[in-house]
């Protein structure tokens, strides 16, 4: 049995978006930017590619700047507008302590360069208040940034009412939406969204690739010096195979949301009561507020990494905020955030369930998960402790 | 390629010595919750010599296999010899580890040192009453 339970680490390509690179590969190869046939060809192509995603987003295609994808996008936004902000003597950014990487390493640098920024709480459940965001905007704050749905617990933040709150008092907000593109109905003008960052690979597109929505008249300064590509903006020519696999993969979600949202809610639902059947075992996150496909959970007594490649074993692929599959002593910063504690956070799996999965899926993965925590635990010394009562239970 | 050698998932998949010695002359434990890697040691010792070692580990794939490896290395061997057992022996034993996981390989001999401290005082104990 292959099981592949990871879709908010990448997800498979999509056929339609194969056959649109390969057929852009081989027959519009041209440069956008040459003049000849064959270059106004892939130019074409371009324009088309970022009318489909703008359309999708509610965006202007003139709002649409192709990247190298989330990461890329991430940095550019919160640069242009720290930029621009501290050209009006505005140092101060609101954010949140469990935005990606992606985020928080741009948010640290800048601090280096004499930004502030606050971290707002994102509570037990993984939610931002909106009113909490209210409260931190001050009258020198150049940027909010907050994500759309977290990467790890899928949980959904109340993107429109941050997005009400930021235009009130005309603060650019950003949002890292590489969790939400694709899965998620997304309308960049309701929602009073000023920047959007989101990535092809995880909407069954290619790696590499990814857009930035920029609302027209916010400040947007390139990362990448160069050539006139991407109205000044993003300098490089452009990766046309990559953007239009990536408009391709899209309209395929886009297509499907509603059927697959109802199917996956499903098929989670059914996987969290599973999976709750384990004794000393939390769910993290809101239970309804999170990606469809999105289950995260902690086992106490158990560290994740064991449990990832018992489960490797057993044929299914997902993931854990464990330190030892970060690669640092601290466990995700996330599981951190909402206030699991470092013993806990050690033992968590997230499974992130999408287009291919079955039911039956879900019930092998929930027999095997029961039987791998069974065996870690029946030599956990912590497990042994916890059960003789030399220490107390967290969950 | 797979992240750890095949000695290494040998020893995870199919760990040796797991469990406990309710009766163990020395016991051993190290790490903590915390960090995320916690192993604990049973040694049986009779005549000086190591004659059943168990363990219980809380921790990563590497951790188990660790532990695994090094009471295999130990079981039937003199004292004299245990205390001799480096992270270097138990890293080579499993054919490496990747180099952020070499700290469990340091737990594994920490562990054994643990409980071969644990004997000691037993022994001392023993003697003064």
């Amino acid at each position: 049995m292959k099981i592949y339970a990871d879709h908010a680490a990448t997800t498979a390509m999509s056929e339609a978006a194969i056959e649109a690179m390969t057929r852009c590969m081989r027959e519009e190869y041209g440069n956008p930017s040459s003049l000849y046939r064959l270059g106004q060809q892939a130019k074409e192509v371009l324009e088309k590619a970022r009318e489909e995603i703008a359309s999708v987003i509610h965006a202007d295609p003139r709002e649409i700047y192709f990247t190298s994808g989330g990461s890329e996008a991430d940095n550019q936004a919160i640069r242009s507008a720290a930029l621009a902000g501290k050209r009006k003597g505005k140092t101060h950014i609101v954010s949140t302590a469990f935005e990606h990487h992606a985020v928080l390493h741009t948010l640290a640098q800048l601090k280096t360069e004499g930004f502030e920024v606050t971290l707002l709480d994102v509570h037990e459940n993984g939610i931002v208040r909106p009113e909490e965001v209210e409260a931190a905007i001050r009258p020198d704050t150049c940027l909010v940034t907050v994500m759309y749905a977290n990467n790890e617990i899928g949980t959904i933040q109340p993107i429109r009412e941050i997005g009400a709150v930021c235009r009130a008092r005309q603060v650019p907000f950003h949002t890292d939406a590489v969790q939400a593109a694709g899965p998620l109905a997304i309308d960049v003008q309701a929602e009073n969204i000023d920047y959007l960052s989101a990535s092809a690979h995880k909407f069954h597109g290619p790696k590499g690739v990814g857009f930035l929505y920029a609302r027209k008249g916010v400040p947007l300064s390139p990362l990448i010096n160069g050539g006139a590509q991407e109205r000044n903006r993003r300098a490089g020519t452009e990766n046309l195979p990559g953007i239009v696999g990536m408009a391709a993969a899209l309209k395929e979600t886009v297509a499907e949301r509603d059927a697959e949202t109802a199917r996956l809610t499903v098929l989670r639902d059914r996987l969290i009561a599973g999976l709750s059947e384990i004794p000393h075992s939390a769910l993290n996150g809101d239970a309804k507020k999170r990606l469809p496909g999105n289950v995260s959970f902690c086992f106490e007594g158990i560290e994740g990494e064991s449990l990832l490649l018992l489960l490797d074993e057993k044929g299914i692929s997902a993931s854990s905020g464990s330190a030892c599959t970060s690669g640092s002593l601290d466990p995700s910063h996330v599981l951190l955030a909402i206030g699991r504690v470092h013993d806990v956070a050690h033992g968590s799996l997230r499974l992130t369930l999408g287009r291919e999965n079955t039911p039956e899926d879900v019930e092998y993965i929930i027999a095997s998960v029961k039987d791998v925590v069974a065996y870690l635990r029946s030599f956990s010394p912590v497990w042994r402790d916890l059960q003789s009562g030399k220490l107390k239970f967290i969950l | 390629m797979a992240l750890y050698s095949e000695k290494v998932m040998d020893h995870f998949l199919h760990p040796r010595n797991v469990g406990v010695i309710e009766d163990a002359d020395a016991v051993g434990e190290v790490g903590n919750a915390k960090c995320g890697d916690i192993m604990k040691m049973y040694l049986k010792i009779r005549d000086g010599i190591v004659v059943d070692v168990k363990f219980e580990t809380f921790g990563c794939g590497s951790a188990i296999a660790s532990s695994s490896m090094a009471t295999e290395m130990i079981k039937g061997k003199p004292l004299s010899e245990v205390r001799k057992l480096t992270n270097q022996a138990v890293t080579e034993a499993l054919d490496g580890l990747p180099a952020h996981k070499i700290h469990c390989s340091v737990l594994a001999e920490e562990a054994i040192h643990s409980a071969l401290e644990d004997y000691e005082r037993r022994q001392a104990g023993a003697e003064t009453t």
